[in-house]
């Protein structure tokens, strides 16, 4: 296994992105003060709604617009209950989770006609970059999205740290008593943020299900919605130390994948990404107690 | 609230229960599933006593007898660190372990007849207990929720399982994916006709028995409830809330654990791979508690309904064409109006 051949850079790059769009979801809302742990039934119902729209009108790019829509839908069900009738974040996207993981399953057996795995020729997938003209090394054979989710790193730190409605978003979290008292309408935000992220993750759940691969499995999700909140929780919400987090989460699906070829035992693939995002945790914890504290 | 002292008391339980949130998101959750079957062409009027039959008739009462052992097992996993605050989502990683420990033992020592059982169901516990408790440090020092760390955690130890399962645990020549039958003197005396309800209901009946006792009228039960309700406050009363957190986490992975034992001791006793995480009872058992809303009591109630929905589920598929994933839909939407409605009823309380 060599891992500094460039198509093992790009299979990272590959990897990272779904989880990436996700954990960009989870990080405005964490910024905004909503835990949102609905990532993982989000994610899996945009890659479903991604496959069934670009199914049936033959248009991946589609397609990723149907997922968007589908998935901000769906986030609205967490906003009303989470941040509109304030019931508890963590048991409603318990919830939300399992009915994406029930809906998905389901409306795959009406429209599809059986479980498991569903792939077509008529299934269109995103072209990659080489396929638009761009026949760059690394990203060459990434779809647009994965470009596109790097420069939302940069777009999330820009408008977190730079722009007004950025800042207000970060009073709304750090204080919501001192947010109202300045005017901010703290539910018009928290409300905004939770779509934001539902867009964020139809597009994860479409890069997924049309850009990784061309096909939907039920699961498929996998727990990266997950790891996406891990990252969320590692990441200390700065958008550029989130795309360290989640690279070092592609990095492992990346060796695990290669580990495959090298006749490793699937489950050592399987079980790769989790592990390294414990001992991640677990070290930047550690470190994280080591620091001296600052003074609040 | 004030209830009058001769107000009988069983039309004071009738009230309590239609006022509980039980009621209403049940209700809500048959609605919103009438709604679902309707927008997607299926007749309620067949898909309903499909759902029934599958459930109760036709001898299929005893698989759903036989499903509500694991579930209700599962259900006390995530009550028990719930109660103490904690939530456990690793059940599956934790049935697992136990699953595996238990035919790795039954299978490598020959034991007497009754160590041959209780062993191995000791095993289950403990490998389940272990790998529970490994998210308590996570939770309590490096305030990484347990509802994160026991997932993370679920995930390797579903997998390990498996490796241990396909290699150096498999049954030679069969080409699937499963342990040799275990040992006859290890198999799990049954109590119906065709084996599938075994010792395993009364012995899981029991510790729930024990469980609620506890919960209610011990000393750690009420330590656990302090911590559940207001750590900070249970911290200044003297509870050890850190400690408490590894003891409640500890003893729902142990219950699941437990139940991955029960389901490998039982037919067709033997691990067989995927078997015990594929119908979902760690996840029928979150609705089910989270459906009981914080009354122990009635948390196997909310199991066993709970249970027939998801075995006739099985059977509405077979007779009426409507995917079991309904059932799957109709819990996680008895969640979140569980969870609307606790902050309603809190609201209107204040």
């Amino acid at each position: 296994m060599n891992i500094f051949e460039l198509s093992f850079l790009s299979g990272v790059l590959t990897a990272t992105a779904p989880v990436l769009l996700a954990a960009l979801g989870g990080l405005i809302c964490q910024v905004a003060g909503v835990f949102n742990i609905a990532l993982e039934g989000q994610l899996l119902w945009g890659a479903f709604t991604a496959v069934v729209v670009s199914d049936v009108t033959g248009s991946a790019w589609t397609g990723v617009a149907g997922a968007i829509a589908a998935t901000v839908l769906f986030s609205g069900m967490l906003s009303a209950a989470s941040v509109g009738l304030r019931a508890d974040p963590i048991v409603v996207a318990v919830g939300l989770n399992l009915l994406a993981l029930g809906l998905t399953g389901f409306l795959m057996r009406r429209i599809f006609g059986s479980g498991g795995t569903y792939s077509s020729p008529e299934l269109a997938g995103l072209p990659t970059l080489a396929e638009l003209g761009l026949d760059v090394p690394v990203l060459g054979p990434q779809s647009p999205l994965v470009p596109l989710a790097l420069a939302l790193v940069v777009a999330a730190a820009w408008w977190l740290g730079r722009t007004r409605s950025g800042l207000r978003v970060r009073a709304v979290g750090q204080h919501r008593e001192a947010a109202e008292a300045a005017g901010l309408r703290v539910g018009a935000y928290r409300h905004g943020v939770v779509l934001v992220a539902g867009a964020l993750c139809g597009l994860a759940g479409a890069q997924l299900a049309l850009g990784n691969v061309t096909l939907f499995s039920e699961g498929m999700s996998a727990g990266r919605g997950w790891i996406a909140v891990v990252a969320v929780m590692l990441s200390g919400v700065l958008p550029y130390r989130l795309l360290l987090a989640c690279l070092l989460f592609g990095f492992a699906e990346a060796v695990g994948f290669r580990l495959q070829g090298a006749r490793l035992p699937q489950q050592a693939a399987d079980a790769a990404p989790y592990v390294i995002t414990l001992f991640a945790l677990v070290l930047a914890a550690v470190a994280a107690r080591r620091r001296p504290k600052e003074a609040s | 609230m004030t209830r009058s002292l001769n107000e009988p008391r069983v039309l004071d339980l009738a009230r309590r229960a239609a006022l509980s949130a039980a009621v209403p998101a049940i209700g809500g959750a048959l609605a919103l599933t009438t709604l679902v079957m309707l927008a997607v062409g299926v007749n309620p009027a067949d898909a309903y006593p499909a759902l029934i039959r599958g459930a109760v008739a036709d001898g299929n009462l005893e698989y759903t007898i036989a499903a509500f052992v694991p579930t209700l097992g599962m259900a006390l996993a995530f009550a028990l660190p719930l109660r103490a605050g904690e939530f456990n989502l690793g059940g599956d990683g934790q049935m697992a372990a136990g699953g595996i420990a238990a035919a790795a033992l039954a299978l490598a020592v020959p034991l007497p007849p009754v160590l041959a059982v209780v062993l191995p169901l000791l095993v289950a516990a403990l490998a389940g207990g272990l790998v529970a408790a490994l998210a308590a440090p996570l939770s309590t020092r490096l305030r990484v929720p347990a509802i994160v760390g026991t997932l993370l955690i679920s995930a390797p130890a579903v997998s390990l399982a498996s490796y241990l399962v396909r290699f150096p645990l498999a049954e030679q020549g069969s080409g699937i994916a499963q342990t040799p039958v275990l040992p006859d003197a290890a198999h799990l005396p049954a109590l119906g006709g065709s084996g599938y309800v075994t010792l395993g209901l009364p012995l899981v009946v029991a510790l729930t028995g024990i469980w609620l006792y506890a919960d209610g009228r011990t000393v750690l039960g009420y330590e656990m409830r302090a911590r559940g309700h207001n750590p900070e406050f249970a911290r200044y009363g003297g509870v050890h809330v850190d400690r408490l957190a590894g003891y409640a986490l500890a003893g729902g992975g142990a219950f699941a654990g437990l139940v991955g034992g029960l389901i490998v001791l039982g037919p067709p006793y033997r691990f067989v791979d995927g078997a015990l995480t594929a119908p979902g009872y760690t996840f029928t058992a979150v609705a089910a508690v989270l459906l009981a809303a914080s009354r122990p009591l009635a948390v196997p109630v909310a199991v066993a309904l709970l249970t027939v929905l998801q075995v006739g589920g099985q059977g509405m598929e077979r007779e009426a064409g409507v995917p079991s994933q309904l059932t799957q839909i109709v819990q996680g939407l008895i969640i979140v109006i569980v969870a609307v409605l606790a902050t309603v009823r809190r609201r209107a309380a204040e």
